[in-house]
């Protein structure tokens, strides 16, 4: 049987092999000798990681498809390496019920681009007051295991209590946004020195903290999981480390622009700064840089937020929050972590596949590379640079904050389940992905 | 000088520079023709998203004062406020030939935007933006205070060593951020005054010193008092208790007045809340110099946008 | 590029003295009698031809000076100068002489501007001309009626008018 064999890639013990696929499945690993019919990678100088997972990413599909859809959003990702994506549940209709979970689940399987998992929303309409089904969405088809209320957080405590209590029993997760409301009413930016210089309302850090210290006790009391989104603050850092060091069950995720960016990107009100959580201190980004290295931090997830151009294209109070991130994700944590010496590439597989895969309970990425896995890997160039512009982008938006900075790292291949997404560092396209996808 | 969007900008030289030509343009009101050629042929949009007929009048006034042609746009309640964007509306304007843009809006950060979001090319006056500035305000206060105290010797002046409190909701206030830039960079002594539920993050770092107490900032026998407007709604949001809490402990009270050193100004952006952040005895005494204000806004606005206006950049000359 | 002189301080003088007496000997009638320096120098020039006027005839000269910048046509194509300041006699200018003194007269669209600017404060009896220098090369219809020194230069020479109030010392010079 023909397969696919990526040639001389440096592997995560740092040594260099071949990795043979066949049928969907990593068959071979370490000097691998083609059949007849093999397709080849040179993969002579790159890295090879297992496929990424993004926990956290917008499609907007339903409801939302000028800014994104399923089909856009999975190039967006493939081109940044993801193999699978979690699809958060702020989408019009809501991923409330069954049904729209199913048909978002439906339609990455369609597109073959990647894994696509729905999140399920916790409470009806995002609102906060009554529970959706989550035994429901968790019994469909797209068998949800993650639940958020993602722009929205849980903040009625009882509510909170109930989910974690009752997501226990479907062996699901709670992923928390963590904004205190009242605290936040009308915030726009990180509460500090710079905000009372602009005249923006501030969005102070106790707002995150408070929630994440209610919710962690709230996780400890109930025994139940709590998974807590875009960590942005040094506080957080050490109300979750503290959380950890006492047993309780939490993981955390950072997003790559709170790696990176600071609160002084505001200045010039450019709204493609404008994001929730908002851009903090550089003494935060110090503080999560350091807790992903030593593990506080489970996560980088993207939380990648399309927009169309209108909505950046204002004023700073009426701009939307969120930037796109699918394509750069693996670019900033290079750029932030690994050219530190905070993480090695296996830190990287950690941090942005078998982790975010473990806590979603996605199957396949539990043995990264291992003989008989599915075949879902990712080669990336990390000697490469480019200066980024909206041209690096593959999604229907163009919110990147990026514009102007080079970044390391560039994505060369990746597999999806065997089928090839994107070859040499372009997308492979739609309807051969769809075909190939389809015949497995 | 291309754009005026924050006080911030401007060093004591170019300050100075503004007050100077006001001075020129404020001795223009006493001739026989009031309108100067310095802008004919020149467009001057002033482009409101919020109400304000004061600001507006002023401007409108400068710009024909100056002879140039004005259009106003009241974009509250319009398609800009059904969804059109702030840069359809901006280029939407400068088709239209618009050499200067006065734009007022209820978001901070707006003018700063259009000026350098790379949009539009025209000249951008802030006339106030959210909470953050409102630098033609700061300017015509300078100038009423340099005009009180220097008198007919004020050209080239600057305000070092006058005492100015301000006090009042520090937090939401243009008026005051403009102003604290503006009259430290003359060299005035900036005292601001507010509870601590309305001072904004960070205040530690102005260039003033911070009293929590109104008796307190008094008791330094300041030059000038500037009361800011106190919006009524702070009250639900708990920035404090009640309008006669608010009045005893920061509103100048008559007794306070009354207290004052006897050449101390009373300054008031305006519109005034009576009885709350000042008493009436203060507002119409003749210390009080709300009225002038109003005249000198109209001076500081033509020599703004003659500055901006008038000749082309200077790196380009 | 070296600058000649061609007036020195008792040149300048001179000349002032006898504009002076050209200005009293044209005076017809007793009207008032303003004049007003075109800043910067012209305003220096205005101010010594009225005290020397004024020794000759006390009471008769009355001196300010007036800014011509917002009037100038090339006020759109170069970067935006500050307006000097204009002083006009309390009792005004309405029918009074003016003699508008400014230190060089060359293409005339300083005195146009002048003329504009002085339209603005009333309507002057006669609007007389006097100035120090005239280098020629006039782009408008306009001529001075008492004239320091006329000096025939040419288009790509610069005339140097410094006076002591301004530049700590007095000459007229010319460069190429």
């Amino acid at each position: 049987m023909s397969g696919l064999i990526v040639r001389g890639a440096r592997l995560l013990g740092g040594e260099t092999g071949d990795i043979r696929i066949v049928d969907g499945r990593i068959d071979a690993v370490g000097s691998v000798d083609p059949a007849a019919g093999d397709h080849m990678i040179d993969a002579d100088g790159l890295v090879a990681l297992p496929g990424l997972v993004d926990l956290h990413t917008h499609l907007r599909e339903p409801g939302g498809e000028a800014s994104e859809t399923v089909l856009t959003g999975t190039r967006a990702a493939a081109a940044g390496g993801f193999t699978a994506v979690f699809a958060m549940a702020n989408t019009s209709p809501v991923a409330d019920t069954a049904g729209v979970v199913e048909q978002v689940e439906a339609l990455g399987r369609q597109h073959g681009y990647a894994t696509v998992r729905p999140i399920g929303a916790v409470t009806v309409g995002l609102e906060g007051r009554q529970l959706a089904e989550l035994g429901a969405m968790a019994a469909s088809r797209a068998q949800v295991r993650v639940f958020s209320d993602d722009g929205h957080c849980v903040a009625d405590p009882l509510i909170m209590r109930r989910a974690l209590e009752y997501v226990a029993t479907i062996g699901g997760v709670i992923a928390q946004h963590a904004q205190e409301p009242r605290l936040t009413e009308g915030a726009q930016m990180n509460e500090g020195p710079l905000s009372g210089e602009l005249g923006l309302a501030g969005w102070p850090a106790v707002a995150e903290e408070s929630i994440i210290a209610r919710d962690v006790l709230l996780a400890e009391h109930t025994r139940s999981r709590l998974h807590v989104c875009h960590v942005s603050t040094a506080g957080s850092v050490d109300v979750v480390r503290w959380a950890k060091k006492r047993g309780i069950a939490v993981t955390a995720e950072v997003t790559p622009h709170h790696l990176l960016l600071t609160d002084e990107t505001a200045r010039d009100y450019d709204a493609r700064f404008k994001v929730n959580p908002p851009l903090r201190r550089a003494e935060d980004v110090e503080a999560l840089r350091a807790a992903v290295a030593d593990g506080t931090i489970d996560i980088v997830a993207t939380d990648h937020a399309p927009h169309p151009d209108e909505r950046k294209e204002c004023a700073w109070a009426e701009a939307a929050f969120g930037m796109v991130g699918l394509e750069s994700a693996l670019s900033i944590v290079q750029h932030t972590l690994v050219d530190t010496g905070m993480l090695d590439w296996a830190g990287v597989a950690r941090v942005l596949s078998t982790t975010p895969a473990a806590i979603g309970g996605l199957a396949g990425y539990d043995a990264p590379l291992a003989v008989g896995a599915p075949a879902h890997l990712t080669l990336v160039d990390p000697e490469a640079s480019r200066r980024w512009s909206t041209d690096e982008l593959r999604g229907r938006s163009r919110n990147t904050p990026y514009t102007g900075i080079t970044l390391p790292g560039r994505v060369i291949a990746t597999v999806h389940g065997g089928v090839p997404t994107v070859l040499d560092g372009a997308l492979v396209d739609a309807d051969t992905v769809a075909t190939t996808a389809g015949g497995r | 000088m291309k754009h005026l969007l924050t006080t911030r900008d401007l060093d004591r030289e170019a300050a100075v520079r503004i007050l100077d030509v006001a001075e020129e343009m404020a001795a223009t009101a006493d001739r026989e023709v009031k309108k100067l050629p310095a802008l004919r042929g020149k467009t001057v949009v002033n482009l409101f998203f919020e109400d304000s007929t004061r600001t507006r009048l002023s401007f409108e006034s400068a710009a024909k004062r100056l002879s140039a042609d004005v259009i106003t746009f009241s974009a509250k309640g319009s398609s800009v406020s059904k969804g059109e964007s702030l840069k359809d509306t901006a280029q939407t304007l400068v088709a239209m030939g618009a050499d200067a843009i006065v734009v007022r809006h209820p978001a901070s950060g707006a003018a700063h935007r259009l000026a350098h979001a790379g949009w539009i090319d025209a000249s951008i006056v802030n006339a106030g933006d959210g909470t953050h500035e409102h630098p033609t305000q700061a300017l015509l206060d300078a100038f009423t205070l340099r005009r009180r105290i220097h008198g007919a010797d004020a050209r080239g002046r600057a305000l070092d060593g006058t005492r100015v409190v301000i006090v009042g909701d520090i937090l939401h206030s243009r008026v005051a951020r403009s102003n604290v830039w503006l009259l430290a960079t003359l060299g005035a002594e900036v005292h601001l005054v507010a509870p601590r539920t309305l001072q904004p993050a960070g205040i530690d770092e102005w260039p003033v010193t911070v009293h929590a107490l109104l008796d307190d900032a008094l008791a330094t026998e300041p030059h000038a008092v500037m009361m800011l407007r106190i919006q009524r709604e702070r009250m639900v949001d708990a920035y404090f208790p009640s309008e006669r809490e608010y009045g005893r402990m920061w509103g100048l009270t008559a007794e306070r007045f009354a207290a004052l050193p006897a050449d101390t100004m009373v300054m008031h952006p305006g519109p005034m809340n009576r009885g709350l952040e000042i008493a009436s005895v203060a507002a119409d005494s003749t210390r009080s110099t709300v009225l002038e204000q109003v005249t000198n806004g109209v001076s500081i606005r033509m020599a703004v946008l003659y500055l901006l206006v008038a000749g082309v950049e200077e790196e380009r000359a | 590029m070296s600058a000649r002189p061609v007036l020195h301080s008792d040149d300048i003088a001179r000349a002032l003295r006898r504009i002076a007496h050209e200005i009293l000997e044209a005076r017809r009638g007793d009207g008032r009698l303003v004049f007003l320096g075109i800043p910067t120098r012209g305003t220096a020039l205005a101010e010594r031809l009225g005290r020397i006027v004024d020794e000759i005839e006390p009471g008769v000269a009355e001196i300010g000076s007036l800014d011509v910048t917002m009037h100038r046509d090339d006020l759109g194509r170069s970067a935006t100068r500050a307006p000097a300041p204009t002083r006009i006699p309390a009792a005004g200018i309405d029918g009074s002489t003016v003699v508008l003194v400014d230190d060089v007269l060359y293409s005339g669209r300083t005195v146009r501007a002048a003329l504009d600017a002085l339209a603005d404060h009333g309507r002057p009896r006669a609007v007389r001309l006097a100035v120090l220098v005239d280098r020629g090369h006039r782009e408008l219809p306009i001529r001075a009626d008492f004239v320091g020194k006329n000096l025939p230069s040419s288009t790509s020479e610069r005339v140097f008018v410094r006076l002591s109030e301004v530049d700590g010392v007095d000459e007229v010079a010319i460069s190429q």
